[in-house]
């Protein structure tokens, strides 16, 4: 099951632990993406406080939990390459994998279609 | 223009490019007297040149840079003014570049009194009581502003003045600043006319706000008119007012922010008082405080007494000190000779005609350009691009074609509040024919992005590079020189 | 009397071009466009005088520089962290180029080259004398520098406590104290030996816990002493996770083993012995020098080489979301200014120096500063601490008071009294020599100093 924030990321759950990050929309509002300060793993968050800060030359953009958990997993591969997020930023640019503490959060979320909406429709 | 090989592939072994001075005491080898074990056995590479070569290299790298003395520089809200050569000549007197900080007072009096002389009319400028020269630059006085602010509150036992109120369209400076003296920041929204709401003010003011930082004008260029209702909402809340001192030249003579009702405010010599920028410093950021303030300012601050100008350590409450000595001197005999030069008509002059010149820009340019906020503006004002997106050209294109115009672009994407940002500050020392230029310039490159964008999307072309990849730049650090790059 | 509008000299605007530019934005009068702009009306009144003509100006600032008593070609004895070196000429007429002097921050690559690439330049140079592997492009000073660096290793380890040498310049650790108010970081100061005049190991070493965040020692340390670090640096790294600050003098490092090389994680110093003139203590420039790992977490402004469209290589500010104008609060620092021209005089000062130069001009330095101790000695007076130094020494002066005021009428700028800053060491002397130390300077001191015995 996938799902979309307004703050433009996206979690894809599996189980009890969720794959996230940031969408396609975000990452080509960014530009080129030259950093990734990822979470550190064991980190406890509640949904909306921020997870990481992805880097362009010219801004530092937060990147909000979608839901409340924690982190049991981290994309290293960005750290070499975080272009990888401009490439496939809602498949092999993920950036953390969380256990969720409250799965019923997912229900705030959008739907894909929702989303795509919410996008064209500007902010 | 060629790329210029860096200094160090030109260095030749065996070249020098200076002789240097003996005492002719009998040669003593280096281990005699420094143990084995602290002398140098890493290899020190630095390059190995003549003179003229030397002055080959950096006269053709100066040759590549933009500068006031080569040509127009409206970057907003750095007061890009001309630079007198007076000031540099007299900066090199040898009274004033050698002399040593800790030499003894009566030995420096020419110095100090330089110094007691630059605070006092400050003091008459800004309508503040006391000053400190020490801060190196803007970001270092707002520092030391805002250090000044918390120990005023925790001296008053009041410690839970946590926050500061900073407008959304603030300079980066002022949270960076605020944030290092432990504070928390709240962003203040602009009111629709881009300037304070005092809805939102009053809204966000309790008693754990320490300040509210302004600058009056704002980066928009425009007027706080209510700011003396500001000043008592403030004030009412316990809170103090502090003035970033970057657009100072709007007002200079004409208005002093102590009237406002500010209790800090810091200045940018290298701004208003004509000092140069030197490529991005060294600039200075007096600190100018009212009378309640005054036994929280940085030691030393220069007094008079019995005929000689001293350096007064005796301010038990002090912040301390925010550098080493005292402050950049060489700066302040600069921004001196300019106050003593312009005399208070010729102040009063600087904020009136800049005032002008950005005026009949912002008049003529909106004619061709949106103008969000057009307003009677201060010294400086804000264009947007965003009008040029729909023919696939952004603020930066226009801003990189300008410099094939033989201009340099305006400052962009800043304040951030106006989308695609064109910031322009002309300053007083500009002429009518060269805004003329300038604005027929800009008008044409919106003509461009309309009819040829690639023209725009392809500049600049007549630099010494082209537009560089900043992206591979963070990608692939390369941050010094290595031999083995080439 | 002179030109009652000096000022017209750098405001070009006739009444006529001022009276069309009012017509162009529909007023009629600045007093109007003011009031129209500001809400208000009137002028505020500043009893400033009448500006001055350029006859009269440079007039008054030659009086005021003769005022001072300058030491180009004087005998100087006195450093404590402001050194009086050969400054070539060359130097000064390519810095004080209009094209360097007034050009703003390089935030324009295209147009900037010159700025970048001897900025580029200089981090070269700089991380080759401190044995780093990436400098900034410069900070204010050496004190506001090394504060820069504690705040760093706040952020490196999110730890508060920080144990720094009473060795370091007094003015630093002030400013250090000054910069950890806000955030709340502890400083603890380490005693130094009163017998080698280095820092008391055992108390550093004692003192260091699972709460230190960094040490600060300074090499060579404010009394001239050469201070241990590969000792200390060993200690530090032993107990992991604590970050090593060395303060340093960019011109001592061409003969010494860098501090990189000992394990520092963070070197910073003074630039002035550079190619800057004392100037009365400012402008000069501070260095900041660390690892690669600590990138990005380090303050100031960086350059980076890269490549234009066309494949051509060129330099732009690089890593700038660190700074205030992209992170705002959440900035490494607040940082924006810097002392640019400073560091680009430093890298011209290198360049015509090269390696060889500038280890002439600190062993010179060295054999002066122990051929002056040799004199002092042999005139009865006694060296304070027994290490091993570079071109500073302590010697014991009974009244140095007196003995300064004596020098000072024969025009020599004798030592710094360490009292000003150790109480306990009132009346002991820091002596200074440097390459440009003369004999005849030497016999001059000594003749009043032992006339002072």
């Amino acid at each position: 099951m996938k799902r979309y924030t307004r703050t433009h990321e996206w979690i894809e759950v599996d189980g009890k632990v969720g794959r996230v990050g940031i969408t396609n929309y975000a990452q080509d509002q960014l530009g080129d993406i030259v950093f990734v300060e990822l979470p550190e793993i064991g980190k406890e968050l509640r949904k909306g406080e921020v997870l990481c800060t992805v880097e362009s030359v010219k801004s530092a953009s937060d990147v909000y939990a979608p839901v409340s958990g924690k982190v049991v997993e981290v994309n290293v591969d960005l750290d070499s390459q975080p272009e990888k997020i401009n490439k496939d930023a809602e498949g092999e640019g993920w950036i953390a994998k969380m256990e969720l503490s409250n799965p019923s959060e997912l229900d705030e979320l959008m739907t894909e279609e929702e989303y795509e909406k919410f996008c064209s429709q500007g902010e | 223009m060629g790329r210029v090989r860096t200094v160090f592939e030109k260095s030749v072994d065996g070249r020098r490019g200076s002789s240097v001075p003996s005492s002719g005491f009998p040669k003593r080898d280096l281990d005699e007297m420094i143990p084995k074990k602290f002398i140098r056995s890493t290899p020190l590479n630095l390059p190995k040149l003549s003179e003229p070569e030397v002055v080959r290299h950096y006269t053709n790298l100066s040759r590549m840079n933009y500068s006031i003395d080569v040509g127009f520089y409206p970057l907003g809200s750095c007061t890009m003014k001309y630079n007198p050569k007076m000031n540099e000549i007299i900066s090199r007197f040898e009274g004033f570049t050698f002399i040593h900080p800790y030499q003894p007072e009566e030995s420096v009096q020419g110095a100090l009194r330089i110094m007691y002389e630059l605070q006092e009319k400050l003091k008459k400028i800004t309508g503040m009581d006391h000053f400190t020269l020490q801060p190196s630059a803007g970001a270092h006085g707002e520092f030391t502003g805002m250090l000044i602010i918390k120990k005023y509150h925790e001296d008053r036992g009041d410690f839970k003045r946590k926050k500061v109120l900073i407008p959304d369209s603030a300079h980066g400076t002022n949270p960076a600043s605020s944030a290092m003296c432990g504070f928390e920041v709240v962003e203040l929204k602009s009111g629709k006319d881009g300037r304070v709401d005092l809805a939102e003010l009053k809204s966000k003011l309790n008693d754990e706000v320490a300040a509210l930082m302004l600058t009056n004008p704002n980066t928009l260029g425009l007027y706080e008119k209510e700011i003396e209702k500001i000043a008592d909402l403030v004030h009412d809340a316990g809170a103090l007012l502090y003035y970033d001192g970057a657009n100072l030249n709007a007002i200079l003579g004409r208005i002093k922010p102590g009237d406002m009702g500010f209790d800090v405010v810091h200045l940018n010599l290298h701004k208003t008082f004509s000092t140069p920028h030197g490529m991005g410093g060294p600039g200075a950021g007096p600190v100018g405080v009212k009378e309640k303030l005054r036994d929280f300012l940085p030691v030393p601050i220069v007094d008079f007494k019995n005929g000689r100008f001293y350096l007064n350590y005796d301010l038990p409450k002090s912040i301390g000190r925010v550098r080493s000595f005292h402050g950049n001197f060489i700066v302040m005999v600069k921004a001196l000779a300019y106050v003593d030069f312009m005399g208070e008509e010729g102040l009063k002059k600087v904020a009136e005609l800049s005032v002008l010149n950005a005026n009949y820009m912002r008049k003529k340019i909106s004619e061709f350009l949106k103008i969000p906020y057009n307003d009677f503006c201060m010294h400086e004002f804000v264009a947007s691009g965003e009008e040029l997106k729909k023919y696939g050209v952004k603020t930066i294109d226009l801003a990189k074609r300008l410099m094939d115009y033989g201009f340099h672009p305006p400052t962009i994407y800043f304040p951030l509040i106006v989308h695609e940002a064109i910031m322009i500050e002309p300053t007083e020392t500009e002429t009518k024919e060269t805004l003329d230029n300038f604005i027929e310039a800009l008008k044409k490159i919106v003509e461009e992005a309309k009819s040829d964008p690639n023209l725009l999307k392809n500049a600049p072309t007549k630099t010494p590079v082209g537009r560089l990849d900043e992206v591979r730049a963070v990608r692939k650090p390369k941050l010094r020189w290595r031999g083995d790059d080439k | 009397m002179g030109d009652e509008q000096s000022y017209r000299s750098y405001i070009p605007h006739t009444d006529e071009e001022i009276k069309t530019m009012l017509d162009e934005i529909g007023v009629s009068s600045i007093d109007e466009l003011f009031e129209l702009a500001t809400g208000k009306k009137g002028t505020a009144i500043l009893k400033l005088d009448r500006g001055m003509n350029e006859w009269e100006i440079l007039k008054k600032f030659e009086k005021l520089a003769d005022e001072n008593m300058d030491f180009h070609f004087g005998a100087i004895f006195m450093g404590g962290g402001i050194y009086n070196h050969f400054i070539p000429s060359a130097l000064l007429e390519i810095a004080n180029r209009g094209e360097f002097l007034t050009a703003y921050t390089p935030y324009q690559p295209e147009i900037s080259q010159g700025t970048l690439q001897a900025l580029f330049e200089y981090q070269t140079m700089i991380c080759e004398l401190t044995g780093m592997e990436v400098s900034n492009s410069s900070m204010y000073d050496g004190a506001s520098a090394l504060a820069e660096a504690v705040l760093m290793g706040y952020r490196l380890n999110q730890k508060k406590k920080v144990i720094i040498s009473k060795t370091v310049h007094p003015e630093y650790r002030d400013v250090v104290k000054t910069y950890s108010q806000g955030l709340g970081i502890r400083i603890r100061e380490i005693n130094y030996d009163e017998g080698s005049g280095m820092v008391n190991f055992n108390e550093l070493f004692e003192s260091m816990d699972d709460e230190t965040s960094s040490v600060v020692l300074q090499y060579p340390n404010f009394f001239g002493v050469l201070e241990d670090i590969e000792r200390i640096g060993k200690k530090v790294k032993e107990k992991g996770n604590v970050i090593l600050i060395v303060v340093s003098n960019p011109i001592a490092l061409s003969i010494l083993e860098p501090p990189g090389s000992f394990g520092a994680d963070i070197v910073v110093g003074e630039g002035q012995p550079l190619g800057n003139t004392p100037n009365f203590g400012g402008p000069g420039f501070g260095f900041f020098a660390t690892r690669e790992k600590f990138l990005r977490k380090m303050p100031g402004r960086l350059i980076g080489e890269t490549v234009d469209t066309s494949g051509n290589t060129g330099y732009v500010m690089t890593f700038q979301t660190r700074e205030q104008h992209i992170r705002r609060e959440k900035a490494t620092s607040n940082i924006c200014s810097n002392h640019a021209h400073n560091a680009v005089m430093a890298a011209i000062y290198l360049s015509l120096l090269g390696s060889d130069g500038l280890r002439k001009v600190a062993e010179n330095s060295v054999i002066n500063a122990h051929y002056l101790l040799e004199r002092i000695e042999n005139a009865g007076y006694n060296r304070k601490f027994d290490s091993p130094f570079f071109n500073e020494f302590a010697v014991e002066c009974h009244n140095l008071d007196k003995l300064n005021r004596e020098l000072l009428k024969n025009r020599i700028l004798g030592p710094l009294d360490l009292g000003k800053f150790y109480p306990e060491l009132r009346g002991v002397g820091l002596f200074c020599a440097t390459e440009l130390t003369r004999s005849d300077d030497i016999e001059a001191l000594i003749e009043v100093m032992k006339g002072m015995k």
